[in-house]
């Protein structure tokens, strides 16, 4: 309903949101990089430490042997969560449109009653998340307040697209801007928050996978 | 006509039978989402109802709207109930013209004080105390002024005076605004479109001259029974859209089969208005059916909500300019932090307290 | 003002903390899987045990340090800053609980190396003063002596003589262009001098020369368990200045997980300058000797047996296929345990833990690990190539009252030499 609050987050919004999360994680990458570590002196039994560290990244995508088992819900929920929120966001047709008219690439998208349930399945493993996050003992005690905003800030994208695909609580305009606000505030998140794995674990794997591929070990 | 007669006799010496008349009170019930129990009531009082006292002030607009409203080739109640109310001013219909116009407005405006039924189409220019847009040497923004002051209720005709419409698009020249913006101590009914359906304008009045009051309004002052759902929601081709099957282009075999229009820049999904089940031209068709996609007309500041073709979902504004920016500038940042870091780090190098035997024995001899 | 522990520690953080660091901190998503590769933890269930908690007190540092809102915070003193308590805190989870067995950093989804940054984080411990003080005077020993347990060269000159009669070989001590250098680890010399004999009895048998060095016989290097590069950089010197006089082109790094580490891996950077020789495992060695057909061994160990991977050795060092390789020369019936190679579990007493009597409890508590791991296989026979591990492995198998014996793999070798 709310027009100018939906045109203000598809433009003002969008723009500052764009802006300070590239802007955000580009510093913290070159940050990264930047502060490098010491030349090994080493001799190294594997000197191909880069595909190592490749190899590592993808791997990582996958439990090592015996820990599937031991944190089946952790990974069967974020797995789930994870994949879930990409299928949303990257096979939605209005999401698919949208990065069409900004970067020209599209690809075909899926029918939304079928991501209405993968909507809701990715809630869902969130829900489950936090519960795990609260109770859990080990969770409990690493768990910070950014933990539990994170969270938030993940969750309400789905919720408000949930929601105003269903018209709930407020009229579409009036949710639809909600949720894109919802997703900006998510972007602008990102660079100061854990939520920078997204970007920063591909270098942690990269490191953890060229340390040791240096000694010979596949990590 | 006689200031006392009402609306059933009218009705009755031009030829519309009581049956037809309750037909309509059904489909107006319908439309606004009223009982049917509610019907021979609502016949009742709307047959009664004296002639409505009306003054409508055009301002910044085209006539669509009241061309809209004006448009039927044949005579139908909605249009009949129009013929009933007694337009006092509007300076497209009217016969009068210059000082003798204005005399009718200002004798309406004393003869029915607190009364009559402003309606207003156009939105109003306030840039420079209002200079853009004057009538007979007065401004809008004076004239609706004046008017509201003695109005019972005002209706808001058309986007333009609803929300500002087309005027008040970026950049705004004439500081063009809304009724609402102005006006605060009156009931407003907004009736948004460009141009509003004519049915939804006679239904609204209809409404007023049977309930003499204002029907249920949302939050943005649209009647509710006519407002309430999204052209997306009532379209016919909302299937296709649930299926994933999108027009590409206007002439592509998904535009053929009449597949959804979201990708073609349809505003359905965000504007709300009964252009899907009223339709147009004596419930001919809607534009969507012509094959073009809605362009939001009955929502705010819909000039400025992207363009036409534009989805929905696509950004308002450049994102590649700026992402680049961003990234430069956060590479030029980030070089800037890692320095200060280095920094930091080989200060702390130059602190490092050398761990040693003695300070091993130091600690142990504790 | 803070206290000059605390200047100390946050000092020390500040210095460690790399680009690695700053990547695995910024990716830490708190999902607590780590806790899951840690011995301690899955034997306690106490959730103080989860490896990334152990690496609090450097968190904070990294975060006022290297972090946009840390750095922010901090500098308006809005943030809580390192105290005492901290490190006090911190120093038995730091230390007690972790043998830097660098289990963690293998199964972390975001790639932490958690193993990496706790031997950094053990920099800023030391640095305080907060170390447990078992591995103080150890590493006081180390310093001072040239040994952890404090082995003097007339002790290791003793041994030496009982070893020579045993065996009828000569231990050649300080012999100029040898080929090998042989490294010793203290508890081979105290308690498993039988090592001393097998590779004397290996090496004739190759046909290889090799010696000891008097100035530099020992190569565990409790600096580096500690976490003074300091230390650990001097005790390294001590060999490479004894290598160069001697003039050898590699040295054996003995049955010794951490020794290993210390010179081939930590050893170039701690000195700040590449080696002019080579620096093997004893086990790397041998596969070579086998390689090149000069290690032939003849007859079969007929008891199931099993092979516990050294932590610093295989995950954390790359010898992983060598000592398999060597045991299915000797083995009839090698069996492999669930996890095991760079999965492997550790024994429970690496990285000073075994040097640590406060963490004796703890360490029998993780031993619980590999003797459920071993009673799963029903072998009765532990074969290894660390005498740490050895030694941690015994003491464990004792107080549980189990049937197991602990073999080092390079005395197994010399046992079934072909000498023919």
């Amino acid at each position: 309903m709310d027009t100018a609050l939906l045109i203000w987050a598809k433009s003002t919004g969008l723009q500052w949101a764009t802006i300070i999360m590239l802007l955000g994680l580009t510093m913290r990458v070159i940050q990264i990089l930047l502060l490098g570590r010491a030349t090994d002196l080493s001799e190294a039994r594997n000197s191909d430490v880069m595909s190592a560290g490749i190899k590592t990244i993808f791997r990582r995508f996958v439990p090592p042997q015996g820990m599937l088992q031991k944190g089946l819900l952790v990974y069967l929920s974020g797995y789930i969560f994870h994949i879930g929120f990409f299928i949303v966001l990257l096979f939605f047709v209005p999401h698919i449109q949208l990065i069409d008219s900004t970067l020209g690439i599209s690809w075909p998208g899926l029918r939304s009653s079928l991501i209405d349930a993968i909507t809701v399945v990715t809630l869902l493993a969130l829900i489950v998340l936090l519960l795990h996050r609260v109770w859990n003992p080990v969770l409990k005690l690493l768990s910070t307040p950014e933990d539990y905003l994170t969270w938030a800030l993940t969750f309400l994208p789905l919720l408000t697209g949930y929601m105003a695909y269903h018209h709930m609580l407020f009229e579409y305009n009036t949710m639809l801007a909600l949720h894109v606000l919802s997703v900006e505030a998510l972007m602008i998140a990102i660079p100061f928050s854990k939520l920078s794995h997204m970007v920063t674990l591909f270098l942690a794997r990269w490191y953890n996978g060229a340390i040791a591929g240096r000694k010979g070990v596949q990590s | 006509m006689a200031e006392n007669d009402n609306l059933g006799n009218l009705l009755a010496r031009r030829g519309i039978s009581r049956r037809t008349f309750l037909k309509f009170c059904t489909a107006l019930a319908s439309s606004m989402a009223l009982s049917p129990s509610m019907v021979p009531a609502m016949a009742e009082s709307l047959a009664k109802a004296k002639r409505q006292s009306v003054i409508w002030l055009s301002f910044q607009e085209c006539t669509g709207c009241t061309e809209s409203l004006t448009r039927s080739s044949q005579p139908s109640i909605e249009s009949l109930i129009f013929d009933f109310i007694s337009l006092d001013y509007h300076h497209t219909l009217q016969a009068a013209s210059g000082f003798q116009a204005e005399e009718a407005r200002e004798q309406a405006m004393a003869e029915h004080k607190g009364k009559y039924l402003l309606i207003v189409d156009g939105s109003i220019p306030v840039a420079e105390n209002g200079v853009y847009s004057t009538i007979a040497g007065m401004t809008n923004l004076q004239m609706l002024e004046d008017a509201a002051k003695g109005a019972m209720a005002i209706v808001a005709v058309g986007t333009c005076a609803a929300y500002g419409g087309l005027p008040k698009a970026r950049p705004n020249p004439t500081g063009a605004v809304s009724v609402t913006d102005l006006i605060d101590d009156k009931p407003i009914i907004n009736i948004p479109g460009c141009p509003p359906i004519g049915e939804v304008i006679t239904g609204v009045l209809a409404h007023f001259l049977t309930f003499g009051a204002i029907p249920e309004l949302d939050t943005v002052g649209r009647p509710k029974a006519f407002y309430g759902e999204t052209i997306h929601d009532r379209c016919y081709r909302r299937t296709f859209y649930d299926q994933g099957l999108f027009a590409e282009t206007f002439d592509d075999e998904g535009a053929r089969k009449g597949w959804c229009l979201y990708k073609l820049g349809c505003k359905g999904p965000v504007t709300y208005n009964s252009c899907a089940t009223t339709k147009w031209n004596q419930e001919t068709s809607f534009p969507i059916e012509s094959g073009h996609g809605c362009i939001g007309c009955s929502q705010p500041d819909f000039w400025d909500m992207g363009g036409i073709y534009e989805a929905v979902s696509e950004p308002l504004t450049d994102l590649r300019g700026p992402a680049v920016t961003a990234v430069v500038a956060g590479a030029a940042a980030g070089v800037a932090v890692a320095a200060m870091n280095k920094q930091s780090k080989q200060s702390a190098k130059d602190r490092h307290f050398k761990v040693s035997s003695e300070t091993l024995d130091e600690e142990l001899k504790k | 003002m803070n206290s000059p522990a605390v200047q100390r520690a946050e000092n020390a953080f500040v210095e460690f903390i790399d680009g690695p660091i700053t990547s695995f901190f910024g990716s830490c998503v708190h999902c607590g899987l780590c806790a899951h590769a840690c011995l301690f933890y899955e034997e306690t269930g106490d959730p103080k045990f989860t490896p990334i908690y152990k690496l609090e007190p450097m968190k904070k540092v990294w975060k006022q340090n290297y972090t946009f809102w840390g750095k922010l915070l901090h500098k308006f003193g809005l943030s809580k800053p390192l105290t005492e308590e901290d490190l006090k805190a911190w120093e038995p989870l730091l230390y007690d609980s972790c043998t830097m067995c660098g289990r963690c950093s293998m199964v972390c989804p975001v790639g932490n190396d958690i193993s990496y940054m706790i031997r950094r984080a053990r920099e800023a411990m030391v640095a305080s003063g907060y170390a447990p003080e078992g591995l103080k005077q150890a590493t006081l020993r180390a310093a001072t002596i040239g040994s952890p347990m404090g082995i003097k060269l007339p002790a290791l000159k003793a041994k030496i003589g009982h070893i020579e009669e045993e065996t009828g070989l000569k231990i050649p001590m300080d012999i100029e262009g040898a080929d090998y250098l042989a490294l010793l680890s203290s508890n081979e010399i105290m308690m498993y001098p039988e090592y001393i004999g097998a590779i004397a009895k290996i090496f004739k048998h190759a046909g290889v020369t090799w010696t000891l060095s008097s100035e530099a016989y020992e190569a565990t290097n409790s600096g580096l368990q500690i976490g003074s590069s300091d230390i650990a950089g001097e005790l390294v010197q001590h060999v490479v200045d004894a290598a160069e006089k001697l003039k050898v082109k590699t040295v054996i790094s003995p049955e010794c997980g951490h020794a290993y580490t210390a010179i081939r891996w930590e050893g170039p950077n701690l000195i700040g300058k590449k080696f002019d020789f080579k620096v093997k495992h004893i086990l790397e060695v041998l596969d070579e000797l086998r390689e090149q057909g000069r290690l032939k061994t003849t007859g079969l160990e007929e008891a199931a047996l099993t092979y516990h991977d050294p932590c610093q050795l295989a995950r954390r060092g790359g010898v992983v296929e060598q000592p398999r390789r060597l045991l299915n020369m000797v083995a009839a019936d090698f069996r492999e345990m669930d996890e095991h190679g760079v999965m492997n579990w550790c024994c429970g007493g690496g990285g000073g833990v075994s040097a640590n009597e406060r963490a004796a409890d703890w360490q029998l508590i993780a031993f619980n690990k590999k003797k459920s791991q071993v009673q799963a296989l029903g072998v009765n026979t532990m074969v290894t190539a660390c005498a740490n591990c050895r030694m941690v492995l015994e003491e464990g198998i004792e107080e549980n009252d189990i049937q197991v014996e602990v073999l080092g793999l390079t005395e197994l070798l010399a046992d079934y030499l072909d000498t023919k």
